[in-house]
This record gives structure tokens, sequence and C-alpha cells, in this order.
């Protein structure tokens, strides 16, 4: 537990004043994922941490960036309460403000949202060494733009986010997890015929031949669903799993490539992959680059290969110009994570 | 202090009449008049041009030559707004969009709608509903209001609690920048490369660009839902029961309060059969499939039973579900017939704050003489005032504005914000400097130039206009109503 804004603050400032750039990090769990390398000065942030203010009754909690997930949610498991996104807390050193700037999700997202979706306020210092209160504490709030949501995927590049405020879920009653063997193909199909029914889904992924659905929610629902959707029930194993990114699946050193796209886009043959978020996110392991991708479907190098060239697809003119504007504006002196995002950026 | 406009009107609208079939542009006062004002008739202004465009590549020309003779633009949707963020700019082009009224495509399997931006809330859910699914944020104007506007003000309804705002449902944006190029925000997955340029832009009111449409995520039409009416002979209990659903483990669909006044307007209007003796009621409604919605009911039934509700009705059918739900759905107009006019204020607040809240608001209506009727989305804490008055009444209009910004300063004050839903627009604006500091609005205006160095984009709306105030065209006038 500590407060370490002003010297955060002071970081920032002088920073900014030397046009020195610095790599913004905390548990450090992520340096090497999702976005380019960047080989700036660190900035530690991971003892600006602890819980501040938490109302169960009102599924709110907010806390320092720093914290480290567990902590948060040991915190909500005593009210019962989970972060409805799952977040990856790579061996307990993840922290909440890494999670949200990588806008990292587990598998519950297309049900219940990422931490985008549940991102209520942030505080964040600027690079003009501002300390900026975005977003609120409340469940709803059009007051300004929302530059709380705006953080996440934006991998520090907008700011150092000191504080955020978050909107929480009661854990459900019951899970249950089904699985079956299939194709691909015949997998995508049942995930996205499972997804339009009116059931507690809050799980589609599909891993060596096999198709995991997993039901949460009120017992009887689960209960009842399970009964009718028949195949294997297991235990929730394969969502950790997934989540922590430890299945067998995601092990060795081969380029690890996530895929965004239309849950019911085909499935592209080729190279080995693992399907999650009921279709909508496909990893792939290899050479992906050459791939015939689904149209509107975007590629990025999650983790592994060259971190030092673009690991995500380029925008198109209109897009950049307004990124590279946006980030100016948070920006000037261009000194949080520089080519994290992009080598342009 | 203002330079004089560079064109004419008359260069505009041969610029406009060479980009649009005659009927699409509105040049005489007259015509003009049904696009003066948005839901909040207190403000009123006349464009210099209404335009009116079929096409996107109109929509698009359009931006481009106003652009060009850096006119301001204000665009339109179905103008149900109620912040007068649609009200249009004296000097300026009112862009309605109602004539992109197209659902382009439905993808069922991908749970997904593309729609263009004058497609109604209501009439997405309509169209999927074939299918089994619909369109989850549902403002109580789905009606008539447009799925552009619900992008634009991040729109939310009594569905919100449980299955999000606008910004939640949307998976991509298409939009024409105030330079008149065309981009698409968001993508067919759920991520998409850089930053989250389509979130910032919900909620941006018609600032940072004009939406030309829309992909929506569409969700499962649920096997049954049922609603719980309860009423209560106070405001705390009625607040600390919603506080215990919640505390159960329970996230309703929906959860509605409504006060003495309100359900008195409501039961008048609608014959809902709410208790017309109670302090507070309360709407909740569980949806789910029929084993999970059978435990839930019970559940809260319990709950609001030991919570001291005085009255405890379950609906049993669809039609009586509708019936429960029209008195709520139909408060506005409802109140709009106890008074000539109302003013809706759009705080929202913790949760735990709405008993001290209410007390204050009620305290303040003595104090300033008018009657206020609360509706209050409970379950995530926006709170609808709606203030009556007669706008024929010069006095009593300043009466309920000054009414209105100390309810929103007290929203802030509890740890709340201004506006839940209903934006920023003209009327907030002044509000804008009790919730965020010098450095946080300097930041927002950092973010207009971002997107709008010129801001022409429905300028004087939204954001306050700190740095280059000298430049910036004076705000529009405020008008009487009536
Ligand atoms: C009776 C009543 C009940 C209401 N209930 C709710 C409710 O439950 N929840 C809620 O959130 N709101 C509610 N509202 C407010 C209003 O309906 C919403 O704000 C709605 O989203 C406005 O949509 P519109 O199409 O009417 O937009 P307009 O009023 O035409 O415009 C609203 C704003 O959006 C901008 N805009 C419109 N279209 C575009 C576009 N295509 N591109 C860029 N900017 C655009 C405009 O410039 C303006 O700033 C209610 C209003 C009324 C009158």
């Amino acid at each position: 537990m500590a407060d370490l804004l002003a010297h955060l603050q002071a970081h920032v400032r002088e920073a900014a004043a030397n046009a020195s750039p610095v790599a913004i990090r905390a548990g450090n769990t992520k340096s090497h994922l999702v976005g380019r390398y960047c080989h700036a000065r660190p900035l530690d942030v991971g003892d600006h941490r602890g819980v501040i203010d938490y109302q169960p009754d009102e599924l709110v909690i907010s806390a320092r960036a720093g914290t480290p997930l567990p902590e948060l949610e040991s915190v909500l498991a005593e009210h019962n309460q989970v972060l409805p996104f799952e977040p990856p807390r790579y061996g307990g050193r993840a922290t909440l403000g890494g999670t949200l700037a990588c806008n990292l999700s587990g598998p519950a997202r297309p049900w219940l949202g990422s931490v985008r979706d549940a991102v209520l306020g942030v505080q964040l210092i600027n690079g003009e060494a501002q300390v900026l209160n975005v977003g609120g504490k409340v469940m709803k709030n059009v007051a300004g733009y929302d530059v709380s949501r705006l953080q996440a995927g934006a991998l520090g590049t907008l700011g150092v986010i000191t504080q955020i405020h978050l909107k929480v879920l009661p854990r459900a009653q019951a899970t249950q997890t089904l699985a079956y063997e299939m194709t691909a193909s015949q997998a995508l199909e049942t995930m996205c015929s499972r997804a339009r029914e009116p059931r507690p889904l809050t799980g589609a992924c599909w891993v060596n031949n096999r198709l995991f659905l997993r039901l949460a929610g009120a017992a009887s629902a689960v209960r009842h669903t399970a009964s009718q959707w028949g195949g294997e029930q297991l235990d929730d194993e394969i969502w950790s799993q997934l989540r922590e990114m430890s299945h067998p699946f995601f092990a060795g050193k081969a380029p690890l490539w996530r895929l965004s796209t239309a849950p019911n886009a085909p499935h592209c043959e080729g190279v080995e992959q693992c399907i999650d978020w009921g279709g909508a996110q496909r990893w792939l392991r290899g050479e992906a680059r050459s791939l015939d991708l689904p149209r509107g479907a975007h590629l990025s190098l999650f983790a592994g290969g060259d971190r030092d060239t673009e690991v995500r697809g380029a925008l198109d003119p209109v897009q950049q110009r307004l990124q590279q504007r946006l980030k100016k504006s948070f920006d000037p002196a261009g000194i949080f994570n520089p080519g994290r995002l992009y080598s342009w950026m | 202090m203002n330079a004089p406009p560079a064109f004419s009107k008359q260069a505009l609208a041969s610029a406009l009449r060479a980009i649009l079939p005659a009927e699409c542009l509105v040049e005489d006062k007259e015509s003009q008049r049904p696009f003066e004002c948005d839901g909040l008739s207190l403000y009123r202004e006349l464009p210099l041009l209404v335009a009116l465009p079929e096409t996107v590549e109109q929509v698009q020309a359009i931006m481009q030559c106003c652009h060009r003779l850096q006119v301001p633009v204000v665009a339109r949707g179905s103008g149900t707004g109620l912040c007068a963020g649609a009200m249009p700019h004296p000097e300026g082009v009112l862009l309605g969009l109602s004539k992109l009224n197209a659902i382009m495509e439905i993808d069922p399997q991908a749970r997904t709608a593309r729609v263009q931006p004058g497609v109604t809330n209501l009439s997405i859910s309509e169209a999927v509903a074939p299918h089994g699914l619909y369109y989850g944020p549902d403002p109580s104007s789905q009606i008539a209001c447009s799925i552009g506007g619900n992008v634009a003000e991040n729109s939310g309804g009594v569905h919100c609690l449980k299955y999000g705002l606008t910004v939640h449902n949307l998976l991509s944006v298409e939009m024409i920048t105030a330079q008149g190029e065309r981009v698409e925000l968001g993508s067919s997955g759920l991520d998409s490369p850089g930053y989250d340029l389509m979130a910032l832009v919900t909620g941006s009111e018609g600032l940072l660009g004009v939406v030309t449409a829309v992909t929506v995520k569409l969700l499962p039409l649920p096997e049954v839902a049922r609603v719980v009416m309860a009423g209560f002979d106070s405001v705390r209990a009625a607040g600390d029961a919603v506080g215990a659903v919640i505390a159960a483990g329970i996230i309703p669909a929906g959860l509605e309060m409504m006060d003495a006044l309100a359900v008195q307007a409501a039961e008048d209007f609608a014959h809902a059969g709410y208790p017309r003796d109670a302090q507070a009621v309360l709407l909740c409604e569980l949806d789910g499939t029929e084993q999970e919605v059978d435990q839930h009911i019970a559940a809260v039934e319990r709950i609001f039973t030991e919570g001291g509700a005085t009255t405890l009705r379950v609906s049993a059918s669809d039609a009586e579900r509708a019936l429960l739900w029209k008195g709520r759905k139909s408060a506005f107009p409802a109140v709009g017939r106890m008074s000539p006019d109302y003013y809706c204020m759009d705080g929202t607040i913790p949760r735990s704050q709405v008993s001290h809240v209410l007390e204050e608001i009620s305290r303040l209506s003595t104090k300033y003489q008018l009657r206020c009727a609360n509706v209050f989305h409970a379950g995530d804490g926006n709170l609808h005032p709606l203030i009556m008055f007669d706008g024929g009444c010069a006095e009593q209009v300043a009466r309920a504005e000054q009414f209105g910004a100390e309810i929103l300063e007290l929203s802030v004050a509890v740890g709340g914000c201004i506006t839940g839903e209903h934006g920023v627009g003209l009327e907030k604006l002044a509000q804008m400097e009790s919730q965020f500091s010098i450095a946080e609005l300097h930041q927002f205006e950092d973010i207009k130039h971002a997107f709008d160095p010129a801001l022409t984009l429905n300028p004087g709306k939204g954001i306050p206009i700190l740095k280059r105030c000298q430049e910036y065209r004076a705000l529009p006038r405020k008008h009487q109503h009536g």
C-alpha cells in the first residue's frame, strides 16, 4: 500500500522537461507481449498500489494502478464478487494498470465484456505532468470524452495510469464445462449457434479437436442447459489454462499470433490454432502473416517473433493521422512508451 | 470581435445545391422551424441551411464543402436529445441524417447488424426479432431516437444495468471526419489495432465526426422476462431494497424507481396499477431461462418483502409486464401532462446516496417553489429529476434552470457526475467546470483539436473551449420557450 502519485508526477515532469522517454512498467509481466519492445528508461509504477475504495453494493472498486490482480481479486472474493473480464494474472504479478493498458481479458469477454468495458474512470498523468481524473466511480457518465476507455489497449502511450475505477460483478452461482470432439469448422458453427440461444453461456473455445463450452449463472439454469446440451461434463480447468496461457498450446518459442475476427469467419487452415471467444479470437502458432485472412479481421503478433518490427497491421492513413494527433494531445513530447504500439508512435 | 463569415448564405446554398437534390435542402425559415431545437426546446436557433442527404457520399461531399468554406456543421438524428446537442448553429449547416435509414445487413450467426445512422433504435430490434435476437440498449425514446444519436450520446436505457450502454454494444462505426474523409473505427472482431477511437467517438456528441454507419452487437431474446413491482412507504426503504438485490448476487435486466409524484403521473397516464399511496415504487425485471427467472423472482420477492414492501406484484404474462413498464417508459410525457413544461435532469450518483439526494431535491423544490418528480435508473444510480415549470414565464424558466444546476452540482458533490446518458450539449456546459479541473478541460479541448482543428463540428457544445475562445464563434443565443 503506497501512494506514489506525487513521486510519479515529478518523474513525468522531469522526463517531459528533458524530452527523455520512459518505459512504464509495473509487474513487468508483459514487456515482451502485446506490443513492440520499448527501449526507453523504465518508470516503475508497481509500488503505487492498493485498493482505495470498494463498495460491494455499488458493484464498484477503485485501486491504484500497481495493484496486483490477486490482491484485488481477494478483496472482491470476500463479498463473493469477481472481475468479470477474467484477466490473466501471469503468475500473480500482473497489475490492474498493465491489464487496462494492454486490454487483456479472458474467455468470458464476448458475454461479460473486457476490461475496456468494465472501466468506469481513471486517474492519469499526461505528458504535461498533469494529474487528470476522467470518468468517475458511477456506472454511467457521459460528461467529457471517454478518456478512460481510450486507455484500454493504448499500451501506456497516452500517459501513466495511476488509478482505476471498475465495475465488478457477483460471482456466478454455478458453472459447468461441457466438452465435445469435433473439427475446428464444426466447432465454429456450433459456437455461433449456441451463442444465439438464450442460455447462460460464458465461454466457448476449441483446441486439440475439442470444443469446450462453459455455462455460468443461476444454478437452475446451468443444470437445465447442461442436461439439454449434452457433451462430456468436465471441471473448469480449461478456462484458467486459456486465461493464464498455461495450456500446452501456448508453450514453446514459436511466434504466437492473435487473430481478431467475426466469430463466424471461416477457419483458416494451415497453421496450428486455438479458438477462443466463441470464434472471435483465434490464436495461431508459427508463421501467420502469409495466411489468407477473413475480411475485416486483424492479426497481431502477441508473443515471440521479431518484436522490433511492427507487431500489428497498418492503419489506413486517416486513422493513422487521427491516432498520431490524439497521441500528441496527451503526450506532446512523445515521452510515454515510444514505439511500443507502433514504430511511429 | 467575431470575424464575419467568409462565405455568404448564397454561396453556401449554391455549393450544396450542386451536391443535393432540391428537396434535400431546406432554405426558408418556416420549413426550417421543425429543426430549430431537439427535445430540450428551451434552446432554439435556426441554421443557415438544413441539409438532408440521402447517401453517405452526399454526407461526405457536404462535409468537404463545409470544411472548405469553414462552415459549422451540426449533425442531427431524430432530435430527441435532451441537452440541446442537436440545436443548429446560426451560421452553419444542420445536417439531418434521418434519410439514411436502411438496415444494410443482418448476420444472425455473428449476432450483428450493420445499419445506417438514421435507423431508429427500436426498428433494429424489430428487424432482428425473427432471428431470435435484439439490440440491448433501450432508451425510453427508442421508437423515435436514431442509432447515430445513440452513438453520439452513448445512450442508455432500462436494460443497461445488465446489458451495458451503447458503447458496450457496438462493433464498428463509420464516420466522416471534419475534413470530409471517410473512416471505419472498430472492426468485425472485438479488438482493433491502435487506439480505441470507437470508444472515444461514442458519447462525443457529434464533436469528433459524423457517424454514417454502425455495426451493432445483438443479443439472444431471453426465453422469459418477468417484472416485480413493489411499493414502499419511504424512498430510503426502496433504495435499501435495491442494494439488497445486488448484494444477493442478482443483476436484474432492469431496476427502476419512481417517487410518489412520478408514480401519480405515470398511473394517471398508463393505468398500470401502481400503488398511488406509495412513496416509492420499484420495478425489477428478471430475464433468462425459465428456471433462472423463477429462482430470481422468488429471491427478489423475499428481499422486497423483508425490506418492507407495502405492495408486491409479479407480472404473470407479457401483456402485464408491458403494462407495468408502460407507466415507467412514459414517465416523461406523463409528467409533461401535469405541467406546461418540464426540465429533465440526468445526474448519476452512487446508489447509497439516493435517499440523501432525493431529500435534498425535495428541499430545493420548496426553495424554488417548483414541483419535481423523480424517475431513477436505480440499478445504476442514474437519476432523472423532472422539474415542472411554465415556459411562458421567464422568471419560472430562470428558477427551473437554477434548480437544475443545483441538482447537477449536488450530484457531483456526492461523488457522481452531471450526466449519465443525456449528454452535456449546450445545456450543461457551465456545469462541466464543477465536475472537471481546468487541466482536464484542456485535455478534452486538445482531443477536440486532434479531430477537428478548425472547430467546425458542433461548435459550442459538449466541452467548454477555454484556450481559443477569442477565435471561437460566440455561443448561439438562448431563446425563450413558447
Ligand atoms: C421522452 C424521452 C425519453 C428519453 N429517454 C432516454 C433514455 O432512456 N436513455 C437515454 O440515454 N436517452 C434518452 N432520451 C434522450 C435521447 O433520446 C437520446 O439522447 C438519443 O440518443 C438521441 O438520439 P437522436 O437521434 O434523437 O439524436 P439527436 O437529438 O438528433 O442528436 C443528439 C446528439 O447527437 C448528435 N448526432 C446525432 N446523429 C449523429 C450522427 N449520425 N453523427 C454524429 N453525431 C450525431 C447531435 O449532433 C447531437 O449532439 C430520451 C429523450 C426523450 C425525449
